[in-house]
């Protein structure tokens, strides 16, 4: 997977859970997926498509949600209020994507990013040559938080752009 | 939360009153807290942009807050919609996708402002200031944030 197209989601996931919890975090771990996927708690999906396309989850696990919730709500919230932790975790995962996708954008990458909907299942699919996933792994004051990057760019589409532009 | 000079209406020192158009419930809130942060009232909430259209049409509100990506109908379609028939409307975008593109496709179809997610409540009332120009009215040393 090209790390310029990587790079903006690292970045913007440092900035916005930083100015959310109002604290540093550290990147702990970055590696390819070779299992399938396998959710680790509440988990945020994010559709690309255009030049690029694929998937992002935002993955959490639900202790952290909780506090990663609490921290935006700006008051305490609890385990059993699932709606709002469940929309912390999609609101966040819109964040954060959304200023990466801003900054590929602004780069020259054009694609549309669809709603984030909350992923149920307990696992997802394998990814091929073309959407390799990686994953990041967050270590914040609240606790770790994940990001599973699949994403595949697409030069034809790109090249099919340019030559209607020119 | 910070504290702000209270913005209101020129016209009749009421409160400005708010329409907010975001498909999360959680983003709602959190700009819900800041307009109360800034005086203000939330007079509606929409969660897509069909909706936005009829609640604005119902409520007639001072501002609009427009979030883009959403179901449905999305944000610019929406704000273009609402300009349309309603020409002095004041509808601020505010996203996390704010790539120059989309800004300046918002704002050539009637928005008014373009604030980014994570919004900032100090960014955001400058905004409101703005937008609202001579409508509205911040009482001077009312608080912080000024």
């Amino acid at each position: 997977m090209r790390m310029d197209l990587i790079q903006p989601f690292i970045n913007s996931a440092d900035a916005v859970l930083a100015q959310a919890l109002e604290s540093p975090l550290s990147i702990e771990d970055l590696s390819m997926e070779e299992e399938a996927y396998r959710r680790n708690g509440i988990a945020a999906e994010v559709a690309l498509t255009g030049e690029i396309e694929g998937r992002i989850i935002f993955d959490v696990d639900l202790g952290t949600a909780v506090q990663l919730a609490s921290r935006l709500a700006g008051v305490a919230v609890s385990e059993t209020d699932d709606a709002l932790v469940r929309e912390a975790v999609c609101e966040l995962a819109n964040q954060i994507i959304g200023n990466a996708v801003t900054t590929l954008n602004d780069q020259g990458f054009h694609f549309h990013v669809l709603p984030p909907t909350l992923l149920t299942s307990e696992q997802g699919g394998k990814g091929t040559e073309d959407t390799e996933a990686l994953v990041m792994c967050f270590s914040t004051s609240s606790g770790k938080v994940f990001m599973n990057v699949a994403l595949h760019y697409h030069r034809r589409r790109a090249a099919e752009r340019a030559a209607v532009a020119g | 939360m910070e504290k702000f000079a209270p913005v209101k209406r020129s016209e009749d020192g009421q409160p400005v009153r708010y329409l907010i158009v975001d498909d999360s419930v959680f983003a709602r809130k959190n700009l819900a807290r800041m307009i109360e942060s800034f005086g203000g009232q939330v007079i509606g909430e929409a969660g897509d942009g069909v909706t936005a259209i009829s609640e604005y049409e119902r409520l007639s509100p001072d501002i609009v807050l427009m979030d883009i990506t959403m179901p449905q109908m999305e944000g610019i379609e929406a704000a273009e919609k609402i300009v349309r028939d309603h020409p002095g409307a004041r509808i601020v975008m505010v996203s996390s996708v704010g790539y120059q593109e989309n800004i300046v496709a918002a704002l050539q179809r009637g928005a008014r402002h373009f604030v980014q997610k994570p919004v900032k409540p100090e960014v955001l009332y400058e905004v409101i200031k703005y937008v609202m120009r001579d409508d509205a009215t911040a009482a001077r040393g009312a608080g912080a944030g000024v």
